[in-house]
């Protein structure tokens, strides 16, 4: 089966449409619910999304009005996009775990004016914020529980609101069918905040042309067809959802299976078992750490046989999966350690039927990206940006590395400017950010290039680009030497034990670190030695663990020596922070990725203290709970050399 | 606040009904020690109705009562407006009452769905050969109540350890995977004895919205004792306060409070 392309397929709801003249009993949506997978087939998914789409008309719903989404991935809710659209008003789904400042900036600055909420939390979140919402008419929920007995005077359940659409359909019908046949290529598709590593989200605005050309150039360059089945987790305002869970999904009618809960998920993953796998580094992190968690506890036989057969799945893996020669008895080694281990190992991730996956969002370490690869899972990098919907660049099967991030993808022209600034023009180039001209025009020239902010470099003998870093984070220490401090942190996170790492030079000629602990891995090795803890704050200050992570960075630093250019960037001295990162302090966006500067600024006295040559620093940091309540916690923390390998390498070259 | 109207509507919205159950003149004793002196007091249909008092009040001990596992000296239990005559526990749960216990009594070894499905036994009928050869209407019915089941995990938010071995969660959840047998068996009545015994703030958060979660969605009436002060005043409609076998207070938790007689017990007096 291949779908068919016409000149009248220019919205995502005529895709719809589409796909239920072509696939109509085929499964488009699943959801675990109750224990069991529910699905629905492309002609329910329309009824359901005609229902909810006349009842917004018959609230009064306009062209262009915005209509906010928050809750966690569900059928509904990919449903309430889809009825946004057809009415021609835009969809703007927002992080479910924003906590109120944050949701309100967004819905005030595209002056939303419905809402529809997963559930009594974001209903919540949404009511402390009213008084600030000016043109907000109605939310509408999807899960009752909790809600019954609230004030309804803004509130409507979701399925009631579909009834009366239903209802409605006589009086309404006409003008349903009339918004959908006004839409044009260009019309605005949806609406997408960035995260924001610096200053405040942006509003994205992307079109059907960006949206449908992107979707139909990537499912092109990956052969993806009706018969893939993805598992939609991830945050459904992040455009990588956007474009995979409804764009690709509506354009090659794939079906898009939604977890119970986001607790569930490993299990999800693997009842499911998607063929075409999407997740960002921190994911994949996550699963390498449950894995080497539990080979620790497992026996000594089970622990030999998974050293020795991972010894050899590193060596040759890669090799075999990007189809180069490898000899004979590598071959039946491999094959073995298959049958006894990866495809076991394979099956317990979930990714035993992964055809194509990819990594996004952030750099990956190296070491973490071989594991998948070396298993024969088909993991590929891409590199893109909410801007340019998702696609800048991409590695085409067999041509896979974990430095770089492949060639251009279809249809997207790239250059590296001057400076190393990477610049990108294609079809999914953004239409503007709203209500932002100037910061559209700083981003976007008149000839539609589009400045990334990140620094690169195209390999000569390959093509394929590589990124160093934020643009704005690669510089230069106090002696010259190049500061890339991603690339460390990203080497030192491989480690299970480490979470999160932040590197600084703080303009001076060597480097220091923050790291966060892993609570898991590090919890379960000191459950192993008996270590009793009251919690992170004090089993990141423990003498054993700060041992542990000290030769986690001094094995760092020796690898990071092997690299001539990069040798500078060896961490000197180091403190595990006395708190993990989080969203809800600033420290991350929602994506997960650290907001460098808030960092720095948070935690000056410890940088202060790393530059300096006290043992301890005292140390006082305000926390902001998950209900918005605002605390503080006080540590005394370690701070500790670590050693760098011989400055030889820089002498030999 | 409480007259003897039928059924009236508080302040949250909540609809009281009438007296479900009335506990008149019990007396509990054990061999010489009188564990529960001559206590009166009634449940109302859809009330949390809380019981509290110092270690060693009796406060187990009623519950134990009310479930039919003790059965008082004197004093009758009166339920759905009829003498209940001395029972044993299951046929005490076949009328439709379920209780938690203080300290958790699940079956280790099972998975948790495997838990709360024993909390359907009762509404199963099918024989036991029946269910051994898994067919006709043994398999409807278990169906059936899985369905119910499902529900309940739904509900109190434990998909994820479904298929999880009772031995190998935390505290916290055993804790809440006891509270959905409970909730299984569809109870009218739930009896929760220190449903927050020893867990941390957040977990007590989280139960707490459970058990107003249960009274709001199935309008469960809920009999609970708790230590935790400030856990009960928020979460009941009233109070019962026993000292020494003895209630030395009744009422609603602001009333209770200011109790002089209850401030005494709890900050601790010489007793005579």
């Amino acid at each position: 089966m291949t779908v068919t392309d016409s000149a009248d397929l220019v919205s995502i709801p005529a895709l719809l449409a589409r796909n239920a003249r072509e696939f109509g009993d085929k499964a488009a949506y699943r959801e675990k619910e109750f224990g069991i997978w529910q699905s629905w087939t492309w002609l329910e998914a329309v009824e359901q999304v005609e229902a909810l789409a006349l009842g917004l008309l018959s609230l009064g719903a306009g062209k262009g009005d915005h209509v906010a989404i928050a809750g966690r991935n569900r059928p509904y809710l990919y449903w309430a996009m889809l009825a946004a659209q057809s009415i021609g008003a835009v969809p703007v789904p927002i992080y479910q775990d924003a906590v109120g400042d944050e949701i309100a900036y967004v819905l005030d600055h595209c002056n939303a004016r419905f809402i529809v909420a997963g559930d009594q939390e974001q209903v919540d979140k949404i009511l402390d914020i009213r008084d600030s919402l000016k043109n907000l008419q109605t939310i509408i929920y999807l899960d009752p529980r909790g809600l019954r007995k609230y004030d309804h005077s803004m509130l409507k359940q979701y399925q009631s609101l579909q009834d009366e659409g239903r209802a409605a359909r006589g009086d309404l019908g006409d003008e349903l069918a009339k918004r959908q046949k006004a839409q044009t290529y260009d019309d605005t598709c949806v609406m997408l905040y960035t995260s924001g590593t610096t200053g405040r989200p942006k509003g994205v605005v992307l079109s059907n042309r960006n949206v449908i050309e992107t979707s139909k150039n990537s499912s092109q360059f990956d052969d993806l067809g009706p018969g893939e089945e993805v598992l939609a987790y991830l945050p459904m305002a992040w455009v990588g959802d956007y474009t995979f869970s409804m764009g690709q999904a509506l354009w090659t009618g794939f079906c898009v299976n939604c977890p119970e809960s986001a607790e569930t998920m490993m299990t999800d993953l693997r009842e499911i078992g998607p063929t075409y796998y999407f997740a960002p580094p921190r994911v994949f992190e996550n699963q390498l750490t449950n894995v080497m968690i539990r080979m620790e506890d497992g026996g000594r036989l089970k622990k030999w046989m998974f050293d020795r057969a991972m010894a050899h799945a590193k060596r040759v893996g890669p090799a075999l999966l990007s189809g180069e020669p490898v000899g004979f008895m590598d071959r039946v080694k491999y094959f073995l350690g298959d049958i006894f281990i990866y495809g076991p190992l394979k099956n317990t991730l979930g990714l035993s039927r992964v055809r194509i996956g990819y990594t996004a969002g952030e750099a990956i370490g190296p070491e973490l990206f071989d594991f998948y690869r070396s298993l024969g899972i088909n993991l590929k990098q891409l590199y893109g940006q909410t801007e340019a919907t998702v696609y800048v660049t991409i590695q085409p099967d067999g041509q896979v590395r974990a430095d770089t991030v492949g060639v251009p993808a279809p249809g997207v022209e790239v250059r590296v400017g001057d400076n190393g600034e990477i610049y990108y023009r294609s079809p999914g180039v953004f239409v503007e950010y709203y209500n932002n001209p100037e910061s559209t025009a700083s981003t976007k020239d008149a000839e539609g290039w589009v400045a990334t902010g990140d620094a690169g470099f195209f390999e000569e003998n390959t093509g394929h680009l590589r990124i160093i870093d934020r643009a704005k984070d690669v510089g230069k220490m106090a002696d010259g030497r190049l500061f890339a401090p991603k690339y460390v942190e990203n080497k030192l996170k491989f480690y299970p034990n480490i979470l999160e790492a932040v590197v600084f030079d703080n303009g001076r000629d060597y480097c220091t670190a923050f790291v966060n602990i892993d609570l898991n891995a590090v919890g379960n090795w000191a459950e192993r030695n008996n270590i009793a803890y009251g919690g992170y704050q004090e089993l990141s200050q423990h003498p054993q663990v700060l041992d542990m992570i000290q030769a986690h960075i001094e094995e760092t630093n020796h690898s990071i020596a092997q690299d001539p250019m990069l040798s500078g960037c060896q961490v000197r001295r180091f403190l595990v922070l006395h708190k993990e990162l989080d969203a809800d302090d600033g420290e991350m966006t929602r994506t997960r990725k650290v907001r460098r500067r808030t960092v720095e600024d948070k935690f000056d006295d410890l940088i202060v203290g790393l530059y300096g040559d006290a043992q301890f620093v005292e140390t006082t940091t305000e926390v902001t709970y998950e209900d918005g309540r605002k605390g503080s916690i006080s540590a005394k923390l370690e701070l500790r050399d670590a050693v760098v390998a011989a400055e030889q390498q820089v002498a030999a070259q | 606040m409480f007259d003897q109207a039928d059924s009236f509507i508080t302040a949250d919205g909540r609809t009281i009904g009438a007296v479900m159950m009335e506990m008149k003149n019990i007396t509990l004793r054990f061999g010489g020690v009188v564990a529960i002196k001559d206590i009166s007091f009634d449940v109302r249909e859809g009330e949390i109705r809380a019981i509290i008092g110092p270690n060693g009040a009796g406060k187990s001990s009623m519950l134990n009562v009310i479930s039919g596992f003790y059965h008082p000296q004197e004093g009758e239990v009166w339920y759905k407006g009829a003498r209940r005559p001395e029972m044993k526990p299951f046929e005490v749960a076949r009328q439709g009452i379920a209780r938690t216990f203080q300290n958790i009594a699940l079956f280790e070894g099972m998975s948790v769905l495997d838990n709360v499905m024993t909390g359907r036994l009762n509404h199963m009928k099918s024989g036991i050969l029946s269910q051994a050869i898994w067919y006709g209407k043994a398999e409807r019915e278990e169906t059936e109540n899985r369905a119910v089941v499902e529900r309940v995990i739904d509900f109190l938010e434990i998909q994820h350890i479904r298929k999880t071995p009772v031995s190998r969660l935390p505290y916290g959840l055993k804790k809440r995977v006891e509270l959905a047998r409970a909730l299984a068996a569809d109870p009218k009545l739930l009896l929760l004895d220190e449903p927050m015994a020893g867990m941390n703030v957040e977990e007590k958060e989280d139960m707490s919205r459970f058990i107003l979660d249960v009274n709001d969605e199935f309008g469960t009436t809920i009999v609970l004792i708790e230590h935790d002060m400030g856990v009960v005043m928020d979460l009941s409609d009233r109070v019962v306060v026993m000292d020494y076998g003895k209630k030395i207070g009744d009422g609603p938790p602001d009333e209770v409070r200011n109790n002089q007689a209850v401030i005494d017990a709890y900050l601790g007096v010489a007793h005579d």
